[in-house]
């Protein structure tokens, strides 16, 4: 077991260097340059050896391959640099925008199991029944809207709602307060994005869920279950759902994990400054040792999901040995 | 005495394509459905000139923000721009795009997972850890770089929405080939003295259409949805050009609570053509997969 978490750590070494290798590369690609943006924002001119000592200020007159194997050797202990824009360490600008990226991904997690698993396994049970046809629409609607919309709607009706009440529009709250600090603060700034993406999160398992049970509940084991006499219950929990959710853990490990920096349009549209907003800004500033940092998380975070997912499976089905 | 002998090749035992297509409408009311609206929205977007009311780029100060009403069916934009014209050439848009994308992504996944299984050891081994970068890979980022690199526009939305769906398509069909590099037909077309690529292109390949025709008739509407996104974030299609991801990023929210049908119209529209592609797409799948085929 411990050998084979080993050498899965180290495959996931050159999936961590080539995205490396590839965000190094593609962020010099793009045309343009930090320091004119620094320098000449607003159209004021500039003296061209201040250009030079922005240059040389943050690394970019150096070699590329020496530039590379600095970010990699920084990459190896965890340490980034500072930012080409704002001049702070990236952890530190990461560590500001991660609680509310993180926050939002898990309460869209909750969401997403809470509602699909119930739903995904009563509609494989009851098959071609009304509810059947009902969660199928509720789930293949989820699919097919796209959240950004979901959320420009939630929105305006929440305006609306409010408006009507109270006589005036509810806005929720701006600056991020953590869960424990502020509850209620916290929950009427992240619960309506969390329930925008959990929805279409939801819609995706719940499919997945009713496809994993109605291939199980045809299993030998299930009728044999039936023959011994086993209540419907125990079947379900015990036997069925067990084995339904290796695909759905793995679907939702996934799902998880582009969550993580993967909530742009949603913070867009929610107004929120997360990790999503921050990898656009990072980009579009050309701030290359922020950018760079920020896909090493969101890649990291990825690769060992989906080694949690696979540990997951042997406890999920003892059948399944780590060799 | 001569015998004739009917050539086994010319003996075509399928019923013909009319009753197969009604045994589908027949057993697939739903996917009927989905494809009807697909049709709707390939019909709408081939023939936007002849059914557009308006131009969908001509704005008229005089109309802006108007609602619904028989003059403008759908209302009008913060331009004075007829909706209803704009989402019917919107459809031309997420067609293009989204057919394009999947189609593209779809056959260079299909022919590089039917040649990693093939192939085998180290490029299998090579391969999959390039899959790997690239699925781990933020979409938004490859498309803003992508965007920065080249500038905005529909061919470069395809290019940054076609990349990673590449992968996707090569991990699914991987799957499939490693079971059929088994199978004894590929043993003997490799005695018969076949290349690689007519071996994969020519044996390989069209065993493994069954999954590769899932995949991409859903990556035509996660394409769809893809480009609303990147056009909602400005990084997608470009104004004036009419696309629904760019309809709602304009005025929509600002003229929300004021004028709804600018953020509720375009929505609707992008909701029902991905509605009736994956409806389409999962009567596909339950047709071409026997074990699903009674569910």
């Amino acid at each position: 077991m411990y050998q084979y978490i080993l050498k899965r750590v180290l495959l996931t070494i050159p999936t961590l260097v080539g995205a490396a290798a590839l965000v190094f590369l593609l962020m010099r690609l793009i045309p343009g340059d930090i320091c004119l943006v620094r320098l000449g924002g607003g159209g004021a001119s500039f003296d061209p050896k201040a250009l030079a000592a922005c240059h040389a200020e943050i690394g970019v007159d150096r070699p590329m391959i020496v530039q590379f194997l600095e970010f990699m050797w920084g990459a190896a202990r965890l340490d980034f640099g500072t930012s080409m824009w704002s001049g702070k360490p990236v952890i530190t600008e990461i560590a500001a925008r991660l609680p509310i990226s993180l926050e939002i991904a898990i309460l869209a997690t909750v969401v997403a199991v809470s509602i699909a698993i119930p739903l995904g396994t009563i509609s494989a049970l009851k098959q071609n029944s009304w509810l059947d046809v009902l969660v199928r629409v509720f789930a293949i609607g989820g699919i097919a809207t796209p959240s950004f919309w979901i959320g420009i709607v939630s929105i305006l009706l929440v305006l609306d709602i409010s408006g009507a009440i109270t006589g005036r529009p509810w806005m929720p709250p701006i600056d991020y307060v953590p869960l424990w600090k502020d509850p209620i603060r916290n929950l009427s700034m992240v619960l309506l994005p969390a329930l925008t993406v959990g929805y279409r999160y939801a819609a995706v398992s719940m499919r997945m869920t009713r496809s994993a049970m109605l291939e199980v509940m045809q299993e030998d084991y299930i009728r044999t279950a039936r023959a011994k006499g086993l209540v419907n219950k125990l079947i379900i929990n015990r036997h069925a759902l067990k084995n339904a959710l290796l695909p759905i853990v793995t679907l939702i490990g996934i799902e998880f994990a582009f969550l993580i920096g993967g909530l742009v349009v949603t913070e867009q549209v929610f107004n929120l400054n997360g990790v999503g907003r921050l990898f656009v800004q990072a980009v579009q500033n050309q701030d290359y040792t922020l950018t760079q940092a920020l896909v090493m998380l969101t890649v990291a975070v990825f690769v060992f999901t989906n080694l949690a997912v696979d540990l997951l499976y042997g406890w999920l089905d003892p059948r399944i040995r780590f060799n | 005495m001569s015998t004739t002998v009917a050539d086994p090749d010319a003996i075509d035992l399928r019923p013909p394509l009319l009753s197969r297509a009604l045994r589908f409408c027949r057993r697939q009311p739903l996917g009927t459905f989905g494809l009807a609206l697909v049709l709707l929205i390939a019909i709408t977007g081939i023939f936007a000139e002849e059914l557009a009311p308006y131009n969908p780029t001509a704005n008229d100060f005089a109309a802006m923000t108007e609602a619904p009403s028989l003059d403008h069916w759908l209302g009008t934009d913060q331009f004075g721009r007829d909706l209803l014209s704009r989402i019917i050439y919107g459809a031309r848009t997420a067609l293009i795009v989204g057919l394009s994308s999947a189609f593209v992504g779809g056959s260079l996944g299909l022919v590089l997972g039917v040649g990693s299984a093939y192939f085998g050891g180290m490029i299998d081994m090579i391969m999959q850890r390039v899959f790997d970068i690239v699925m781990a890979f933020p979409l938004i980022i490859l498309a803003l770089a992508i965007v920065s690199i080249f500038g905005t526009g529909v061919q470069n939305v395809i290019i940054a929405i076609t990349i990673p769906l590449i992968p996707r398509c090569a991990r699914v069909v991987r799957s499939a080939a490693l079971v059929i590099r088994e199978v004894p037909y590929v043993d003997a077309a490799r005695a018969c003295g076949f290349g690689a690529p007519r071996i994969i292109l020519r044996h390989m390949v069209p065993n493994v259409m069954a999954p590769f025709l899932i995949m991409v008739t859903a990556f035509v509407g996660q394409a769809i949805l893809a480009e609303a996104s990147l056009s909602y974030l400005g990084l997608g299609v470009q104004e004036p050009v009419p696309a629904w991801g760019l309809m709602l990023q304009g005025g929509a929210e600002e003229y929300a609570s004021t004028a709804p049908w600018i953020a509720i119209f375009p929505g609707v529209a992008i909701m029902l053509s991905v509605l009736g592609i994956n409806l389409f797409g999962d009567a596909l799948r339950d047709t071409l997969d026997p074990k699903l085929r009674d569910r």
